[in-house]
């Protein structure tokens, strides 16, 4: 039986066509991207890599000047608020914003920054986890020097009202870091009429490679390197230049259609339906309407996540959970705690995440499996009996 | 295809073992752990002069090897007197199963108390308890060791986590030789917190992390 992979929010499946695509920059055109002077191999290495590089521009409507290529959308990440603050030291001040529900390489940077003196605010969301625009407008002072708000949420799959936030960070003067790893070619955003100034988005979670993400800084935003070394990348990001990995990125970008993202949220619909109708005592975390087309995320209540998956596995099905066993913290989603979910929403919270490969079959295949696993574990819980 | 947890660990959790409720049972628990959120329910029934347990059953609303654990810890209960089945201990559980993930001790530890509550229940309704004991710091001590380093699956008195212990006036106060940053704090604390306010005589408790000399965390 085929293994059925539905964690596509963690990462997906390469696509052949990307690897054809990144193999002559591994095995022909394998020099560095060097300057017009040197020798010819590096010539065409640094032409593959911007025309990579305009290829992603392109998507966004931004210019090839203005991304940054990275190792991850971590890294990307952690440039541009650590490159924001290393920029604007004490010309401004010492607090930022963020949501509650920020993925790891955002929230854990202002965790970091909070220990060496930065003041963070954490705007709350609302019980579908959209950002509170009352709030985050009150939260930002004089002294604020930058705000990320994720695009859309790695695990409930909510979109923000980017354009309202941009706005607001605009209409203040303050700098607008965006995480866009789980959006980027799966919604739109057009960086000509949307004032964010910095935007994350990779490869990994649009069946590119691993290893390459990049950063949209917007023309003239104030970022300074936070690694030393031999100036690549505007010299914002020195490192070896991932000339195969960028070109995949490339190529996974261009395979991305809108027809593909109607398939997947067509088949996500399904899911969501399908549970909330045929299990009882189900609950759909994050938002019905303004969501990733890739994400259904639902609590099946009376039952614990790695439970649900571990018997998933037996099938043969791979998905993800917010249940504090599946962490490596062994804490409860701080999404779904951050949406006003107790520990017993995260407790049985699964997340199904899909992609170009998935099939009608098999989500069919995962409801069936979910559903009977379901009420196997419920008939030895100790909750939910009447 | 490898896990972190054993064929014996996967089977049990498959098909558990004395899975259900017990109707009128002569000694009950429930156990929860807000460190990780499981939850479990154990029942039993015993011979009103053997002592001997003649039923058990559990009820999870856990993880595989909160599972596993319970329908381990029901197979060996059986037939054992409750002076026996109180001696049950986390790590012979633990050997029966071939050996649990240490990350997961935790959540197994719950079925072992689960257990040990449901006899304790029994006791308590049947006399056999007659007076209670003043929480000291050894009682407490002797409580922490049911609390999990996670990182290493062994109890944090053990892994010398904790550096300073004390009781005042129905307070506990507990330091933990981490810092607040660390990836385990906040479930460790979270599981010092309700294995210590359970205690009939104590009604505030402090966890306070001071980090491994003492000097606090910067």
């Amino acid at each position: 039986m085929k293994y059925i992979y539905m964690d596509n929010a963690a990462t997906t499946r390469l696509d052949e066509r990307v690897l054809e695509a990144m193999k002559p920059y591994f095995f022909d055109t394998y020099a560095v991207a060097t300057s017009e002077f040197a020798y010819s191999m590096g010539i065409e290495a640094r032409e593959a890599l911007e025309k990579a590089r305009e290829i992603i521009a392109k998507k966004l409507n931004a210019s090839s000047s203005e991304i940054i290529f990275t190792s991850d959308f971590t890294e990307s990440s952690n440039l541009a608020i650590q490159g924001v603050i290393r920029a604007l030291q004490n010309k401004k001040g010492k607090h930022m914003v963020t949501s509650t529900i920020e993925d790891f390489p955002v929230i854990n940077t202002f965790k970091a920054l909070e220990k060496q003196g930065y003041e963070v605010t954490y705007v709350p969301v609302d019980s579908s986890g959209v950002v509170n625009l009352d709030e985050l407008r009150k939260s930002i002072k004089e002294e604020t020097v930058l705000v990320s708000i994720q695009h859309a949420n790695q695990e409930i799959g909510t979109i923000q009202n980017i354009d309202e936030i941009a706005e607001i960070c605009e209409e203040k003067n303050v700098i607008f870091h965006s995480d866009a790893t789980h959006t980027f070619m799966r919604v739109p955003i057009d960086v000509s009429r949307t004032h964010v100034d910095l935007l994350t988005i990779s490869a990994h979670t649009i069946h590119g490679p691993r290893g390459i993400a990049a950063l949209y800084i917007r023309e003239g935003t104030p970022v300074k390197k936070i690694m030393y070394g031999g100036y690549q990348e505007k010299d914002l990001r020195p490192g070896v230049e991932n000339i195969p990995g960028a070109v995949g990125f490339a190529k996974a970008v261009d395979l991305v259609t809108s027809e593909e993202n109607e398939y997947i949220r067509n088949l996500r619909d399904i899911l969501i339906e399908r549970f909330l109708k045929e299990v009882p005592e189900t609950v759909l975390n994050g938002h019905r309407i303004q969501r990733i087309p890739q994400n259904a995320n639902i609590t099946f209540r009376f039952v614990e996540g790695e439970s649900i998956t571990l018997h998933l596995d037996f099938h043969g099905i791979a998905v993800s959970t917010g249940s504090a066993c599946f962490s490596k913290s062994l804490e409860a989603s701080h999404v779904i705690l951050g949406i006003g979910g107790d520990h017993e929403r995260a407790h049985g919270s699964v997340r199904f995440t899909l992609s170009r490969f998935n099939t009608l079959e098999e989500v069919e295949r995962v409801i069936e499996a979910t559903s009977e696993i379901v009420s196997r574990l419920r008939k030895i819980s100790p909750l939910g009996k009447k | 295809m490898k896990f972190p947890y054993n064929e014996v660990i996967l089977e049990h959790f498959r098909n558990p073992k004395n899975v259900g409720k017990i109707d009128n049972p002569d000694g009950k628990s429930v156990e929860g752990s807000p460190a990780c959120g499981d939850m479990v329910a154990v029942y039993i029934k015993v011979d009103s002069g053997t002592k001997v347990i003649t039923d058990v059953k559990f009820e999870s609303y856990g993880c595989a090897s909160n599972i596993a654990t319970g329908s381990i810890i029901t197979e060996m209960a059986k037939g054992k007197t409750i002076e026996e089945a109180k001696k049950i201990s986390w790590k012979q559980a633990s050997e029966a199963l071939g050996g649990l993930p240490p990350v997961k001790v935790h959540c197994s530890v719950l079925a072992v108390e689960g257990l040990r509550e449901a006899i304790r229940d029994y006791e308590e309704r049947h006399g056999l308890i007659t007076k209670k004991e003043p929480t000291t710091r050894d009682v407490i001590i002797k409580r922490l060791r049911h609390v999990m380093n996670p990182l290493t699956g062994l109890d944090v008195v053990r892994t010398k986590l904790i550096s300073d212990v004390s009781v005042n006036d129905g307070t506990a106060t507990i330091k933990i030789a981490l810092c607040d940053d660390h990836p385990y704090a906040n479930a460790i604390k979270d599981d010092v917190i309700e294995r210590i306010e359970r205690l009939w005589d104590i009604n505030k408790v402090e966890v306070i992390f001071e980090g491994e000399d003492g000097n606090g965390c910067r």
